[in-house]
């Protein structure tokens, strides 16, 4: 790890002038991800501006009924706050299926959103990654896979985004709150982590300086159920194989609403818009999810040894959607 | 071998006495007040950081190596590479000649080693370190037809391919048969205490803390590679983190450290980071099995056939000796057991908790529930009906043999009679349930040891022995042992391990560990004993010491065949949708002579199941065939079992009697719990969802792949 | 190693004193400790290397095992992944700090009673996280395996399998799980609650 300079900020505009004036920069939240790619070497910051004490840590109510929560809110207290537990239960379960007790206690909203890939190439400094060194290579197209993309991927890289917390935002239509050198502006959830095209070092629409001030969700529905569920090697304590959050009004045995989002699969959390599509207005069955679920996976890519991902994620949407139907039906 | 007819048998008098009594841990209380000292945790006055660069090709050599950048950082005080190294000689293991030469047999091999004022500045060093190489071709992909493939010539101590009777004859003329392959990956031991050694040389004596399974041994290579007297050497492992056979031998840590102190005429700390463990300080090499059963529609087995293919690397031969259960565990009159071995450009593997036991019994184990399958037979009938009376390979009697008595009690326990054979039938909402079996055993060695003990004038003892506690509870039970050979309450015993400078033992490792300290504690301490008898009075206040060893106890082989058994019981449910399995229930009943410490003798079982549980489920390694390494190495990536993996894990033992082992009439058990249990739960899977796995571990991605689940 | 100079708490942040390293204040099982330190230097390499507290385990370095957990103002946290110069003014609990003089924490008792460890190196940060996991149960924080219909706020019961779920930041590869979770549970059941400074 090289030397850094360290500052910390009292406010945002200190943080996001600190940043404009020093190049080589960077934020420091929480830290569980920068502080380990650190150390890894794949990142080595000039500066270090530490952000973890601005008024950044408020879940406040919004007067349109939805909920703005703080970039510097840490997962632990998100995933506790009884507004998300109760209202938007998908994102509390989907911050409780990451990391450890630990982890959540010191990762914030922003960094998690920020976090960067694990796969083991753009880990490892020594090894080609067109992520971490553009123009590279990728070794993983061909080499150590199963975790990482089937959809979203490009020749040049196929990371996949490991938030939990992501996911669950996708799919209720979150937006990011940026604020630059340029001033502030707000990003959908579902477009805020990029697909890598011929691009990949670039993970997310956050630009040089801007800072991650806040997630804004919008009010719940008050006839939807929502749910997150993750699969992953052990119980406990692992990144997903491949996860599902999805958001499901039923009426009278119809779908009236239903926003579907994929973890585990792509370079960002993977927005089901097709199967979203095929469920409006269709009957709430376990047939009409399995159709609905097979037409967003058809554009499905699998690598040479991750081609479970494709029927796990399938089983794991209509799991999950059906379990929200029976619910919705139970009253 | 029994014990001698001078010594008298153990216990040696009424109870109440100590052995078999659940003492607490001696040094518990210093481990959960962090007050106990593991390898790092000393820092000698001036003491100085090191961390290591390991290579970043997979084969070649070193042809330019430039320090100056990492030299010209603050705070860095030397760069060791093999240009300017401390030379060595060479012992018998070649692991250990670090920075001697250019040549990079493997990815991950050091190859420079940076020293700083501060642990930051030495990191920041070996980063800065740039090397260059010539790479040459590697292979690191074991295939069962690799063309490198060799039998080797000896497999711990035996032959490494073994034919008894006419095992082709038998297995075609047999009228039930199996001829399944099994697949166990690489795998990492992964002690929670990284490998770390704290080194100091002061007037040509060298002294190092170091994370060992055994001092000894370590003090012996020092002497050999340092040209040194082993007078000249004191080692040092008080409390050891965790080994699993990682530890047993000296690893680079403890060599490193050594010649960074006499480099820099300072103390240097090196801890080893956790991501280079998987190339530097062994793994459990992987497996290809092919078993071969034969059987008469009795289920009696005529024809066995275990043929290993695994690897070893191009610096020395380590082999996984996963076919040597099936030399003793059931009749067979036709055999042929054969490890079959390529040296590939792969980190040299070693000893993982149960080396070949884990793997063998893992193939041969669920074999066996094949051919109950196709015979339609309960999986314990079936192992009940192929129990020798001798050890089938060389025909020796048993000391004590009681896995038929562990199967039935197991059995009984668990409630396995209740259990319907039919696979795939027990579905509850998405979850499909299974249960399964597997026998389990593990060999009984006995090696010798030196102890002392001393009678002081207070009428308190102290007992000197260069054992390691490496959390099996050593020091508990070596003062059981001497407390009970004494006639002395245990708190007027203390007893030392863990340095060199103590009477010499062998390593904790191979579950030899308790037998052969004990064995020599209890001589000695029974000796003391005699010696007091003598004295009318108060005694010198010198105290009185005897010094025994057990060499002559310990050379001549045993005429009987000596092993632990045991049979472990799982129940699983697979997630029909996700493929997501996990163990409902573990049950382990065991058979090892007298257990000597209840308390610390669960813990050993049951940590030996989890570390199975993790085998069957969740641990998962692999070389990258382009870059050579194994690309799992770290803890997020390398799944050991976590705490919400494990249900809670029974563990039973019989009172085993047996007379040919040694005073305290013990078996080994630091590793047999492992052994067994990923069979055991590969064959619940198999009950569960009705199709056979035989590629470990069954992660989500291989359930699925296999179709075991309906899905939906 | 580091040197005092006079300040008292972190209210105003850590004082530069170049460009690589800052004075600062950190307070360690109620002890004040007034540093200059290294930005690189963990709150873990803290402990270990300057204050001689080696009760916190450096397991991976990386945040993935548990063993450097200690407890940040009270809230448990993996102390590798923590820089120092971040944690100015604030109050660290370790391993050390959880013993009143000679009477141990519950949950130390806990553990030596039920032999819930072995080598004992992932130990005290099963410790301190289960410390956490019994004050975060009791404020309400729910957790992957607590039921949604769960009222929120209200202390969670820390059954078996909320204690497995909640104490899996901490490996342990000798096995001990079973045992740490009957410890963790006595613990519980005895109310035993945060007793650190």
């Amino acid at each position: 790890m090289r030397p850094f300079g360290y500052l910390r900020v009292d406010s945002v505009d200190e943080a996001v002038r600190a940043a404009a004036g020093q190049p080589g920069a960077q934020f420091l939240a929480g830290g569980t991800n920068l502080v380990d790619l650190m150390k890894l070497g794949v990142e080595a910051p000039r500066v270090l501006i530490d952000v973890s004490r601005l008024p950044l840590d408020r879940v406040e109510e919004l007067p349109d009924g939805g909920l703005r929560i703080g970039a510097t809110v840490r997962n632990a207290d998100l995933a506790a706050a009884p507004a998300v537990r109760d209202r938007y239960p998908v994102l509390s379960q989907a911050l409780l299926a990451g990391a450890s007790g630990q982890l959540r206690n010191t990762a914030t909203t922003g960094g998690n959103l920020l976090q960067r890939t694990r796969c083991t190439y753009f880990q490892d400094t020594a090894k080609p990654c067109n992520k971490r060194e553009p123009g590279s290579g990728c070794p993983a197209l061909h080499g150590t896979h199963r975790d990482l993309a089937v959809l979203g991927h490009s020749p040049h890289c196929v990371a996949t985004q490991p938030s939990d917390m992501a996911v669950a935002l996708a799919a209720l239509d979150a937006t990011v709150h940026l604020h630059g050198p340029e001033g502030e502006r707000a990003v959908p959830a579902t477009d805020f982590h990029r697909l890598p095209g011929d691009s990949p070092e670039r993970d997310t629409e956050i630009r040089l300086g801007e800072l991650l001030t806040a997630v804004e969700l919008p009010p719940p529905r008050a006839d939807a159920r929502s749910r997150y569920r993750k699969v992953r090697d052990r119980a406990s304590f692992a990144f997903a194989l491949a996860s599902v959050a999805a958001v499901l009004a039923v009426r009278d045995g119809v779908v009236v609403h239903a926003a579907l989002a994929f973890g585990g699969l792509a370079p960002r959390p993977w927005r089901a818009r097709t199967a979203e599509a095929a469920l409006h207005g269709a009957p709430a069955t376990e047939e009409n999810f399995a159709r609905a679920a097979a037409a967003e996976l058809a554009a499905a890519a699998p690598l040479r040894d991750n081609g479970f991902k494709v029927p796990l994620a399938q089983s794991l949407a209509v799991a999950v959607l059906t379990d929200l139907a029976d619910r919705a039906a139970a009253g | 071998m029994s014990h001698p007819p001078d010594e008298a048998p153990f216990p040696p008098g009424p109870p109440p006495h100590p052995l078999g009594e659940p003492l607490v841990r001696r040094e518990g209380r210093e481990k959960v007040t962090g007050t106990a000292r593991y390898a790092a945790e000393h820092t000698p006055d001036g003491c100085a950081y090191a961390w290591p660069v390991p290579a970043t090709v997979a084969r070649g050599r070193i042809t330019e190596l430039d320090t100056g950048a990492a030299l010209a950082l603050p705070g860095v005080i030397a760069v060791l590479t093999h240009e300017n190294a401390p030379r060595l000689a060479p012992t018998g293991d070649p692991t250990l000649a670090l920075l001697q030469e250019d040549r990079v047999p493997h990815r991950g091999w050091y190859v420079a080693l940076a020293v700083a004022d501060t642990l930051e500045a030495a990191r920041d060093a070996a980063e800065a370190v740039h090397v260059s190489y010539a790479t040459e071709p590697h292979d690191v992909t074991l295939t069962a037809d690799h063309p490198r493939l060799y039998v080797p010539a000896e497999v711990y101590g035996g032959p490494g391919a073994r034919e008894r009777g006419d095992f082709d004859a038998a297995f075609a003329a047999a009228p039930a048969t199996v001829d399944v392959t099994y697949t166990v990956p690489p795998e990492h031991n992964h002690p929670m205490e990284p490998h770390a050694a704290t080194a100091q040389w002061t007037h040509g004596h060298l002294t190092v803390h170091d994370s060992s399974q055994g001092a000894t041994r370590v003090r012996e290579d020092l002497a050999g590679l340092f040209k040194l007297g082993q007078d000249q050497i004191t080692v040092r492992s008080e409390h050891v983190g965790g080994g699993f056979g990682s530890k047993g031998t000296p690893r680079p840590q403890v060599v490193l450290a050594a010649m960074a102190a006499r480099h820099t005429g300072r103390p240097v700390k090196l801890a080893l980071p956790r991501r280079h463990l998987p190339a530097v300080v062994g793994h459990r090499a992987p497996t290809l099995h092919r078993v071969r059963l034969g059987a008469g529609p009795d289920g009696v087995l005529t024809a066995l056939a275990h043929e290993v293919v695994t690897h070893t690397s191009t610096v020395a031969e380590f082999v996984e000796q996963a076919a040597m259960p099936a030399r003793m565990m059931y009749t067979s009159p036709h055999s042929r057991t054969v490890h079959r071995l390529a040296a590939l450009d792969v980190p040299t593997p070693s000893w993982m908790r149960a080396p070949g036991e884990a793997p063998g019994m893992y193939a041969l184990e669920s074999a066996l529930d094949e051919l109950a399958v196709v015979l339609d037979l309960d999986p314990i009938d079936l192992r009940i009906r192929n129990e020798p009376g001798t050890e089938p390979d060389t025909g020796r009697p048993f000391s004590s043999r009681h896995l038929v008595d562990c199967l039935r009690a197991g059995a009984a326990r668990f409630g396995w009679s209740a259990r319907d054979p039919r696979p795939a039938v027990r579905r509850r909402g998405d979850l499909l349930l299974g249960t399964g079996v597997a026998a389990a055993t593990y060999p009984v060695q006995i090696s010798a040891t030196d102890a002392e003990a001393h009678a002081a004038a207070d009428g308190t003892f102290r007992v000197r022995v260069n054992a390691t506690d490496i959390g099996t509870g050593a020091r508990t039970v070596l003062t059981q042992i001497a407390a009970a050979a004494l006639g002395a309450p245990v708190d007027r015993v203390r007893v030392e391990i863990g340095s060199s400078d103590l009477p010499s033992a062998v390593l904790a490792g191979g579950s030899t560990g308790t037998a052969s300290w004990g064995w020599a504690v209890h001589k000695a301490c029974t000796a003391l004993r005699a010696r007091l008898g003598e004295y009318r009075g108060p005694l010198p206040d010198e105290g009185v010491t005897v010094a025994e060893d057990t060499r002559r106890e310990t050379e001549q082989p045993s005429p009987y065949s000596r092993h632990a058994f045991g049979a472990v019981f799982a129940e699983v449910q697979v997630d029909a949708r996700t493929g997501e399995v996990r163990v409902r229930r573990l049950l382990g009943q065991y058979a090892a002579g007298h257990i000597l410490n209840p308390r610390t003798a669960r813990s050993q079982f049951v940590g030996g199941m989890v570390m199975g549980l993790g085998m069957a489920l969740t641990e998962d390694s692999a070389l990258d065939p382009v870059f050579g390494d194994f690309t799992a190495c770290d803890l997020a990536t390398y799944h050991v079992p976590a705490c919400a993996d494990v249900p809670a894990i029974e563990a039973h033992w019989l009172d085993e009697e047996d007379p040919h082992l040694n005073p305290m009439g013990s078996k080994g058990i630091g590793e047999i719990g492992i052994v067994g249990t990923a069979a055991a739960i590969g064959n619940a899977v198999r009950h569960a969802t009705g199709v056979r796995l035989r590629d470990l571990p069954l992660t989500p991605d291989r359930i699925l792949t296999a179709r075991a689940v309906p899905l939906t | 190693m580091p040197t005092a100079d006079g300040r008292r708490d972190g209210a105003d942040g850590p004082r530069p004193v170049n460009g690589r390293h800052s004075a600062l204040t950190l307070t360690v099982n109620g002890t004040p400790h007034a540093l200059t330190l290294d930005h690189r230097t963990t709150v873990l390499d803290l402990l270990r290397e300057h204050l001689g507290l080696t009760g916190t385990k450096k397991g991976c370095d990386h945040g993935q095992c548990g063993a450097c957990t200690v407890l940040v103002d009270g809230r448990r946290a993996n102390s590798c992944l923590l820089l120092a110069v971040a944690h100015d003014g604030r109050r660290i609990t370790t391993v050390e700090g959880l013993a009143d003089a000679d009477r141990l924490h519950p949950l130390q008792e806990a553990f030596l009673a039920r032999d819930a460890l072995q080598c004992g190196y992932c130990t005290p940060g099963q410790i301190c996280s289960a410390v956490g996991v019994l004050a975060e149960a009791a404020a309400g924080f729910p957790s992957h395996v607590t039921p949604d219909t769960a009222p929120s706020g209200a202390p969670v019961s820390l059954t078996a399998d909320e204690i497995r779920e909640r104490m899996s930041g901490n490996l342990c590869r000798c096995g001990a799980y079973p045992r740490i979770v009957e410890a963790v549970a006595d613990a519980a059941a005895a109310g035993a609650e945060v007793r650190g400074r």
